[in-house]
């Protein structure tokens, strides 16, 4: 009988062990080690262990009277210390062992960061047993709370185990979304939605600085100043393979031991099995392919022909009731389209990945029922071209309908506020339909929901819709683009009323057709969540215009003009000898622009981060010239030098625009303030212009010069510059929470009338109100671009990721 | 083919584009989503826009200049403009992003 020496008693050496024995049970005489004091379990279920669904004595595979029965030898709680590949032995903490074939199933570790505080007590990872009652014990406490570091498989099962245990839980997750292996975007944010609903905070982005605590584990802090007190730290960030004793037994490693097809290491009679090995560069996680090894190293022990092959994976997260699945390669690689399908009242959300007919890969959130059916399609490469158009539906629906343009709307809840200026619920629309207002009117007469701005007209006609079904004929109104079925003011409305505050939550809730929109909706998206939401939205510059992006406009041959702020028009000697320096030094062309500044044109891409750092030099910021936002405010000389001057119009001038620099509006906003009704600065064809007379300020708004051209109309008279600034910044900040991206104020005001932006500015509580909005939003946004982007790390991001030209020549 | 590491994933902006200069001039790099890049002609066939500074949306982008839409796939222009851009071979490994050298040189643009 040949003798056989297995080290580590895992999941894919227990399976080894079972098809040897199956097998042929005289084979080999056996040896097994393991470094934890106990044989094989089931690993994959220490979750319901943690969470105490299961106890650990259900997720035993194999105990004592297994081993006993079958003659395996087992030395657990024993290290093995060394392995002599020459002699054939092996050597453990209590003598050694003579082998004829050796497996190293060894495993992995959890990998551990290695932050400050790390190695505090307290801190666990999430492999064994010893972690699982670590984490039990501290969830005893009442009131106790944990820190999960990671949002991976692991992790999240933790977290959700602890909940269920009572632990008030926050899990870490470095990465924009959880399990961003195993799943998109989109799937990642329901998966986080869900996540909260149980009570788990979920902080995405999260960076770990250090572990602090008397003695033990009691706050960790996070790199953005967060402090996060806790019971007990548990880290799950990832594992790597244990191969220390195989490297230094002299068995050839890469990241893993490497292996061939038929599970063999390079060193003869030496073999090995699951998480520890490396085979053609793969490294391996999920227990389905361990099992297969398993399955070929039997064979090859007992020296039969097989060989093992990778095979697609799916995934699903243990976590009861959080439907999730994933399978296939759903995000690598070109030669790929989507199959998106939305289902907002449901929250359900499935991406299918097609490629030359074939389905490969498959995410789905929700319902999960076809997961199954769409992985034997990826496994088996079934062509799909004939049943394409109603793939996603499934098995059992071939030949469905489209998806409903209406069920963003019908999934809304009664509480959900419909119409802002009158606070309007659906309920209350929906009790007025059943009363009897079948049609817009109506609703208006009795609700008065549409009736004030007029924005959710739309929203008003589709809960009518909904309501009355065919009885009610839905007007067609523009939706945004093909992406939705909704209009821009639809998706203003909803973003406020269902608190939507990330571009995954809108392309979610409100049913969107695409992965991720398209190229008219994502910037109109963007605007409108940073808009409403300035605390809690990031500005995502990949969903902006090009110019919006680089700070500077671009031109027909894709150089940048780039253009500092003059504020109110005045500038300096000294201003003007950095602007010709830097012209000259960057080769610009000089033109004076009509907003009274000095547009530098021609300058490449690479060179803007050091042309900014030279006009930041000398005092001078961005000039958004190139924004949605606003651009200037033009103004005369006023009372200071002109005879005619009745106030001072460049004064006032210089503090609006020091005021509103650096906010983002649905489209470009110029200002201009003239001293006296001659009006030099022509204010009268401006967004907002004040006109200066003896007694005050006359504020007209919605003028345009464009492709429309219209004078402003007045909005109020008023006495002082103090007022002149508060009903203008109130002026804009409405501006900012109604309108349609795009729209200029003078097309905005048409549509919601001037009498309805009196009324709300007239209310001196309302008026005040907006102004400390708009301060909210600049504490955010009124910073200087150019001096953030000119700083090296950031101005890297302007010159070529490589170039190969070079390499080339050498 | 001939792989050559031309940067990490992380370089590039999600949803977002750099370059990289070769003999056939000006390649962008596209990542459509965390671990999803494709290698593109930088130049739209249109008025020549510069189409690594595109909105990506999808498996597509934008041309900033006069919104040309491209399937990175295929390289073909999308909806009723005609035209096409160059795609060249592209692959991620350990996160690194590996472009393919012999389709970039003179040699195979000749």
């Amino acid at each position: 009988m040949q003798k056989l020496v297995v080290i580590g008693a895992g999941m894919a050496s227990g399976r080894l062990l079972e098809h040897l024995l199956d097998a042929d049970p005289g084979a080999f005489e056996i040896t097994l080690f393991n470094a934890e004091p106990r044989g094989n379990y089931n690993r994959i279920m220490l979750s319901p262990v943690l969470s105490g669904e299961k106890s650990f004595a259900e997720i035993v595979t194999h105990d004592d009277d297994w081993y006993g029965a079958n003659k395996v030898t087992c030395r657990f709680g024993e290290k093995v210390l060394s392995v002599d590949t020459a002699r054939k032995v092996v050597v453990g903490e209590k003598g050694e062992v003579a082998y004829d074939k050796l497996v190293f199933g060894t495993g992995s570790s959890a990998f551990i960061i290695p932050c400050p505080g790390h190695d505090l007590p307290g801190v666990v990872a999430f492999r064994d047993l010893e972690d699982t009652t670590a984490m039990t014990e501290a969830a005893g406490k009442p009131g106790s709370k944990a820190v999960v570091i990671g949002g991976g498989l692991l992790g999240l099962e933790a977290a959700a185990a602890l909940r269920l245990r009572g632990m008030e839980v926050t899990v870490l997750h470095i990465a924009s979304h959880l399990m961003e292996r195993q799943l998109d975007p989109a799937a990642g944010y329901l998966l986080k939605k869900d996540l909260e609903r149980r009570g788990i905070t979920v902080l995405l982005e999260a960076s770990t600085k250090e572990i602090v605590g008397n003695g033990k584990a009691e706050q960790v802090n996070l790199a953005d100043g967060t402090e996060l007190p806790c019971d007990i730290v548990c880290m799950a960030v990832g594992i790597r393979p244990a191969v220390k004793l195989a490297q230094d037994s002299g068995i050839a490693c890469g990241r893993a031991i490497k292996v061939d097809a038929q599970m063999r290491t390079e060193t003869p009679d030496v073999f090995a099995v699951g998480e520890c090995v490396e085979y053609e560069g793969n490294l391996f996680g999920l227990v389905a392919p361990l099992y297969d090894q398993a399955k070929v190293l039997a064979k090859t022990l007992l020296g039969e022909e097989e060989t093992f092959a990778m095979r697609e994976l799916s995934t699903k997260l243990k976590v009861t009731g959080c439907d999730l699945f994933s399978a296939g390669d759903f995000d690598d690689g070109p030669g790929r389209e989507d199959i998106v399908y939305r289902d907002p009242a449901r929250g359900i959300y499935k991406r299918l990945v097609i490629e030359q007919d074939k389905l490969v890969g498959a995410v789905m959130y929700g319902d999960t029922a076809d997961g199954n059916w769409f992985f034997g399609l990826i496994k088996d490469g079934t062509d799909i071209s004939e049943m394409r158009e109603t793939l996603i539906f499934g098995p059992s629906y071939q030949g469905g309908a489209s998806a409903d343009p209406l069920s963003a709307v019908a999934a809304l809840p009664p509480e959900a506020e419909i119409c802002g200026c009158n606070g309007v619920c659906k309920g209350d629309i929906v009790a007025a339909i059943e009363g009897g207002a079948t049609d817009l009117g109506a609703i208006k007469a009795t609700t008065k929901a549409s009736a004030s701005c007029g924005t959710c007209t739309g929203l008003v006609e589709q809960v009518l819709s909904v309501t009355l079904g065919d009885e009610f004929v839905l007007p067609t109104a523009q939706p945004v683009c093909g992406c939705t079925e909704l209009t821009h003011e639809d998706v203003r409305r909803l973003i406020k009323a269902q608190e939507l505050k990330s571009q995954e939550a809108v392309w979610q809730e409100l049913g969107w057709k695409t992965r991720n929109g398209c190229h008219v909706c994502r910037p109109a998206v963007n605007f409108y969540l940073l808009a409403d939401w300035p605390l809690d939205y990031t500005d995502d510059p990949q969903s902006r215009f090009v110019n919006e992006r680089n700070h500077a406009n671009i031109q027909k041959d894709g150089t940048y003009s780039v253009m500092p702020r003059m504020w109110g028009g005045m500038t300096t000697p000294q201003e003007l000898i950095a602007i010709a320096q830097a012209a000259e030094k960057y080769g610009a062309t000089v033109k004076v622009t009509g907003g009274q500044r000095i547009d530098l044109l021609g300058v490449k891409k690479e060179d803007l981060p050091a042309i900014w750092h030279d006009l930041n030099e000398a005092g001078m910021v961005s000039g958004h010239a190139y924004t949605k936002g606003l651009r200037t405010v033009k103004t005369c000389v006023g009372s200071d030098w002109c005879r005619f001057g009745t106030q001072d119009s460049t004064g006032l001038g210089i503090k609006l625009e020091k005021k509103l620099w650096g906010s983002w509006t649905p489209h470009k906003v110029k200002l201009g303030v003239s001293g006296c009704p001659r009006n030099c600065a022509e204010a009268t064809c401006k967004d907002v212009g004040i006109i200066c007379v003896d007694s005050g300020y006359q504020i007209g708004v919605a003028g345009a010069a464009g492709m429309d051209v219209k004078e402003t109309e007045r909005l109020v008279d008023v006495p002082t510059e103090e007022a002149a600034i508060e009903w203008t910044t109130a002026f804009v900040q409405l501006y900012r929470e109604h309108a349609k991206y795009l729209d200029r104020p003078y097309k905005w005001v048409a549509k919601v009338g001037l009498d309805w932006v009196k009324e709300v500015l007239s209310d001196e509580t309302e008026r005040r109100a907006l102004v400390e909005r708009f301060d909210v939003s600049q504490s955010v946004y009124q910073t200087d671009p150019w001096a953030e982007r000119a700083e090296p790390e950031a101005a890297r991001r302007f010159q070529p990721l490589a170039d190969l030209t070079l390499k080339a020549a050498e | 083919m001939s792989w050559i590491d031309i940067g990490h994933i992380d370089d590039v902006p999600l949803r977002g584009a750099r370059l990289v200069r070769t003999e056939v001039g000006c390649v962008a790099i596209f990542r459509t989503d965390t671990a999803e890049v494709f290698a593109a002609s930088n130049t739209c066939p249109h008025k020549q826009g510069p189409l690594s500074e595109g909105i990506v949306h999808g498996q597509k982008v934008t041309c900033p200049l006069h919104n040309w839409v491209f399937d990175l796939n295929t390289g073909e222009a999308q909806g009723a403009d005609e035209g096409r851009i160059d795609t060249y071979p592209v692959r991620l490994e350990d996160g690194r992003i590996l472009l393919d050298g012999a389709a970039v040189s003179r040699r195979s643009a000749a």
